[in-house]
């Protein structure tokens, strides 16, 4: 039985209790409604956890095989219980707040930072018609949803009141301000060619023929990329929590479960980052061709994207502050502007 | 939700926002009951740096080159708002011709903007 079936179920069950507990049916639609959000909801959070353990699982094995060692290997088969272990070490470390923190800005910057995590499962297209909520800015509301772990990480580099996470938070509103503006251009090509923000209509654009394909496409996809990493803070573009300059960047006064918080936040980001380059770039649940669909394409192509990720970051040697500044508005911003014009000029002639 | 109109349709996002501090309540809430609370140092709560004592505050004013950043970023960011709507009906829009060389008129000015803020070496690290 899938998910959907079950989720089914459930809501037909809730209202048929409902009613035969002689509610009206206003109650009864209110109930439902809030069977609904319950299934959804645990569904995300679920989903949530289980992903970003799977990923610190997946990325001490990537990062193992890249330097020609195994990685974890002793906790479960092939060490894929390890993620869980760590958890429950988390969750039972005591909870150190040095003395001169800001209480209140330190204490509320995990939380802030892992509500815009889980607000962007809002509009995942898991498959066609299986999004939470198919919202018709979906993706302005994810772009402008991500922005806001920015104020996160700046409170916790702010009231960590330490050194190296007052510059590590500096450096990381300086870096994500910068390359949100080409995340953004890079995205207006699609959203002129599917006349559309919602997720499902730009997924349903490319069944035939995903905006990869071309030449606009690829350049488009790779200054995607290229911002998406900067967004999310990985190597190459890591000097927020650069370990031989910073220690651990706005996060190295937090210890145990606040800790843990912001792990799972920057790996729910990077799925985030991944899920809008597969369903803008890479047609989403669709094979290219009109080869067929199916949700099994959809995380295939996530997780492709974040082994590309991962990729870059056991690849690549960190950038310095001011190449990482100056690539973002002197080489990615006039690009993406010109790829804007050219498609512009390109439809145009061509409508 | 079903049956409250457009308030409904968008109370999920709501909804999310609860899912969302439920998870972080929920994570602070499990460690503060399964955690250890021995009483604490004065030495084990010194900020981290790296064994060295802290020098001076760390609250100071902050280098000036940010700001001229987070300008630069102001405008920007707010053009990208003006040409999604634009992109969003480009398609559909009865002249093309007339939307795309608004938009070109409207990019060539930032882009002269981008310019000067090159020229005057505002876009340097240094």
């Amino acid at each position: 039985m899938s998910l959907l079936e079950l989720t089914d179920k459930l809501i037909q069950w809730v209202s048929e209790m409902a009613r035969t507990q002689g509610y009206s049916p206003e109650w009864a639609g209110f109930f439902t409604a809030i069977a609904i959000m319950l299934a959804v909801g645990g569904f995300v959070l679920g989903f949530i956890s289980v992903v970003a353990m799977l990923l610190i699982w997946m990325e001490r094995k990537v990062s193992g095989h890249m330097q020609s060692r195994i990685g974890p290997n002793r906790v479960g088969p092939f060490g894929l219980f390890q993620s869980i272990a760590d958890a429950v070490k988390l969750l039972l470390k005591e909870d150190i707040a040095p003395k001169m923190v800001d209480k209140p800005v330190w204490w509320l910057a995990p939380i802030i930072i892992v509500v815009p995590a889980v607000l962007s499962f809002l509009c995942f297209p898991f498959h066609k018609g299986w999004i939470p909520l198919d919202l018709n800015l979906g993706l302005l509301f994810i772009m402008a949803i991500g922005s806001v772990s920015v104020i996160a990480i700046f409170m916790a580099g702010y009231g960590s009141n330490n050194k190296y996470s007052l510059i590590g938070g500096m450096r990381t509103v300086a870096q994500i301000i910068s390359y949100e503006v080409p995340a953004i251009l890079a995205i207006v090509p699609v959203v002129m060619l599917a006349g559309s923000l919602s997720f499902g209509q730009i997924i349903e654009a490319q069944s035939f023929r995903w905006n990869l394909f071309s030449l606009w496409g690829i350049v488009s996809f790779i200054i995607y990329v290229i911002s998406g990493t900067a967004e999310i803070n990985r190597t190459p573009f890591d000097i927020p929590e650069a370990e031989s300059e910073l220690v651990a960047g706005y996060h190295t006064e937090y210890s145990g479960m606040k800790f843990a918080l912001f792990f799972v936040a920057e790996y729910t980001n990077m799925v985030i980052v991944s899920m809008i380059a597969s369903a803008v770039f890479l047609g989403g649940y669709y094979l290219p061709f009109g080869l067929g669909a199916s949700p099994v394409w959809m995380l295939l192509k996530v997780f492709a994207m974040i082994f590309l990720l991962m990729w870059f970051r056991w690849t690549f040697p960190r950038l310095r502050v001011d190449q990482m500044m100056i690539f973002g508005w002197k080489v990615l911003l006039p690009i993406s502007f010109a790829n804007i014009a050219w498609v512009g000029i390109w439809m145009a002639l061509k409508l | 939700m079903p049956g409250f109109g457009e308030a409904g349709y968008y109370s999920y996002i709501g909804i999310f926002i609860l899912f969302g501090l439920l998870m972080g309540f929920g994570a602070y809430i499990t460690s503060w009951i399964l955690r250890p609370k021995p009483t604490q140092s004065d030495l084990k709560l010194e900020p981290y740096e790296c064994g060295e004592q802290t020098q001076g505050p760390t609250w100071i004013q902050f280098n000036a080159r940010y700001y001229v950043w987070a300008l630069i970023f102001v405008i920007f960011d707010v053009e990208t708002l003006f040409v999604l709507p634009w992109a969003l009906v480009y398609k559909t829009f009865p002249d093309i011709g007339l939307a795309f060389t608004e938009m070109a008129i409207f990019l060539l000015i930032l882009v002269v903007g981008l310019l000067y803020a090159w020229k005057k070496d505002v876009l340097k690290w240094t």
